[in-house]
């Protein structure tokens, strides 16, 4: 997505030389350099999720909207989700992968997006199903899981509510420094093109994914054959592949065993069974699972046919149980090694997808092969070819042909390839944890980056490796909020949420008053 | 549920003595019990759904928890332990009650039954509300 006015030179390299190379401004410096200033307590960098939830719960601590911006290019905070689910075949009223209570718009969890759904049927069966889903849920069936379209309502209506669109600053957001005296300058490329200097005590960074990352052999194809049309990924725009497919029929091959590689398959399987066309699913395996995992009886995840399974992209507990506090608790190799036995590429084990695969296996029309790739290659006229490592060097590598590619590994891009990150690695004091992400304290402060007073923050999947495990999820970027909200509390910035407080600011939301 | 074994302790107490005593006082009037032992039939029932939880049953389910991967208690399972725990208070009570008249069983189940259904669905979401970090520290309110 390209940015407003991010044309010519502006954000860092549009700054005067002593402003980019001095790691703390002055307010003289500053002033000297013709940037206008704004004054503002808090700012948030992103727009997405995370800063929507932040600025949520700031509102509900009793911060009121004209201290708070969100420096972004969205102009809703669900803009970049839902474009990168639309690419991978999740559409507003599929449902995605999250917990009934993981409400968005509503920071207690109460009432769950099941229960809404249940009480916005129009027919018993509609008013019962979901209830008895989350009632049942785990044991006797599937997670319930709400669609994306209802999650994006009520985010509109919470918005609505605490004003949120009121605190958009629209712009890019290149840079931030620390200031002499205390605080940050938060540099933003405004729409028109003018670039403005916000000085504030707080800032928050949630700034979501660096950007994509291709398999390093589908780069190498990419590079060598200028070929970006049979070789894709599931996280761009790719209607084309199923148009073709849908219209003359092939193979396609499928890299990847996580939600994205079902929903993918999903989306190959219902074209073929509804048009009844000629289509070969070869999905390929880097790590095929055989069955349960792990390193001891208390620890075994389910797996068959390749996939393992687990509910959401993290163990349940990760968010408030046994595995929260463990990982909480740990520090350095241990934490990474908890986070690694935790982590891992997983799937839902939805019945849906169990029966279709399974209608594939038997038909023949889905197969699965397991191996590292050696290189990708282009075949005769519309083929590409896949050559698998073999076990042995001296055998001939395997071979597998097909019209196009799918990469759904979903591997994410370095921090650095953020500008603004890696600004704040060069400049700020910010370092790497052993994950290769920002370094944070428990309450999400980025260690290192202290300007005394301020504070500045980063939440999200850039903070990955930190003593929270699902931070690139919906609950993880709540319970980020709550542990910055408590941080600013403490510092005085906003009231803390207590059973007072908490009680009077739900029953607002229920009654959709302002907080 | 994501519970740790003193989350599960403390949300049980915290419980049993808010959300199941105030719906025990204002049942036990409507309940065919001896007329004088009233409330200490109901209130003694109450007392020992605490006592056994905390050691005997909250110590098994946590330990039957260690066996899921995702360290969690599926709604559907906090609803089912009623029955074993409910079969262990009537034993006891039938050993060390002293009530001026015989407590039956459809009103021991009448009460259980309807007293984990109310604590079972006020911690499904209500128990949120007032304690916003509660189901982020594992059921710990303290």
């Amino acid at each position: 997505m390209e940015a407003p006015g991010s044309t010519g030179r502006t954000g860092l390299a549009g700054l005067p030389g002593e402003l980019q190379h001095m790691s703390i401004w002055t307010d003289e410096l500053v002033a000297r350099s013709g940037l206008r200033v704004i004054d503002m307590p808090f700012v948030t960098v992103g727009g997405g999720l995370g800063s929507f939830v932040m600025v949520d719960y700031l509102r509900i601590a009793g911060v009121p909207a004209g201290h708070i911006r969100t420096l972004t290019v969205n102009d809703h905070p669900w803009q970049n989700y839902e474009y990168l689910l639309a690419s991978s075949q999740v559409t507003r009223d599929k449902r995605i992968r999250s917990d009934s209570s993981s409400t968005l718009d509503n920071i207690w969890g109460f009432p769950g997006y099941a229960i809404r759904e249940s009480f916005a049927a129009r027919s018993l069966r509609g008013f019962i199903a979901p209830l008895w889903n989350v009632l049942t849920e785990n044991v006797l069936c599937d997670y319930w899981t709400p669609t994306s379209g209802q999650v994006f309502r009520s985010m509109q209506r919470e918005g609505d509510r605490i004003d949120y669109w009121s605190t958009l600053a629209l712009g890019r957001a290149h840079v931030t420094r620390r200031r002499h005296g205390g605080g940050y300058f938060t540099v933003l490329t405004q729409a028109d093109g003018e670039d403005v200097a916000y000085r504030s005590s707080y800032v928050h960074l949630a700034v979501g994914y660096p950007g994509l990352a291709y398999l390093p052999d589908l780069v190498a194809y990419r590079h060598r054959f200028g070929d970006t049309h049979r070789v894709v990924n599931a996280y761009e725009p790719h209607e084309h592949v199923y148009e073709e497919l849908n219209r003359r029929g092939g193979t396609v091959i499928v890299r990847g065993a996580g939600i994205t590689a079902s929903q993918i398959l999903d989306r190959l399987i219902s074209d073929k069974e509804r048009l009844g066309t000629d289509v070969t699913i070869i999905h390929l395996f880097r790590t095929y699972v055989e069955g349960a995992h792990g390193p001891s009886r208390f620890l075994r995840r389910r797996g068959e046919y390749g996939w393992a399974y687990q509910g959401f992209n993290w163990p349940k507990s990760t968010w408030g149980g046994q595995d929260k506090n463990r990982v909480r608790r740990s520090e350095g190799e241990a934490r990474e090694k908890w986070l690694r036995t935790l982590g891992g590429t997983t799937t839902p084990r939805r019945k849906r997808w169990q029966r279709m695969l399974e209608r594939g296996r038997r038909q023949g029309f889905y197969r699965m092969h397991v191996g590292e790739v050696l290189e990708v290659v282009p075949g005769g006229l519309g083929v590409v070819v896949t050559r698998l490592k073999p076990d042995d060097p001296s055998v001939r590598p395997l071979e597998l042909e097909s019209n196009f590619v799918i990469d759904a590994t979903g591997l994410e891009a370095d921090i650095a390839e953020h500008t603004l990150l890696a600004d704040l690695l060069q400049h700020t004091g910010a370092r790497r944890n052993l994950l290769g992400r920002l370094d944070v304290e428990p309450h999400f402060e980025v260690r290192g980056s202290r300007a005394e007073p301020g504070r500045l923050y980063a939440v999200g999947v850039a903070t990955l490796g930190g003593y929270l495990a699902g931070v690139d999820t919906f609950l993880g970027l709540q319970i980020a909020a709550l542990e910055v909200c408590d941080d600013l509390a403490r510092q005085g910035f906003c009231k803390f949420i207590g059973v007072r407080r908490s009680i009077t600011q739900w029953w607002k939301w229920a009654l959709g008053r302002q907080p | 549920m994501t519970s740790t074994y003193f989350g599960r302790v403390q949300t049980r107490l915290f419980l049993v003595f808010t959300v199941g005593l105030l719906w025990t006082l204002v049942l036990t009037p409507f309940l065919s019990l001896p007329d004088d032992d009233r409330y200490k039939v109901t209130l003694t029932t109450l007392a020992w759904v605490a006592v056994l939880g905390v050691f005997v049953w909250e110590p098994i389910w946590h330990l039957l928890q260690q066996f899921r991967w995702e360290k969690d208690w599926p709604a559907i399972y906090l609803l089912l332990q009623a029955v074993p725990e409910a079969v262990l208070v009537r034993v006891v009570l039938d050993r060390i009650l002293d009530a001026s008249g015989p407590v039956g069983v459809g009103t021991f189940a009448l009460h259980f039954a309807t007293t984990w259904l109310a604590i079972f669905l006020f911690v499904q979401g209500p128990m949120r509300v007032p304690f916003l970090r509660w189901r982020f520290r594992g059921g710990r309110i303290l």
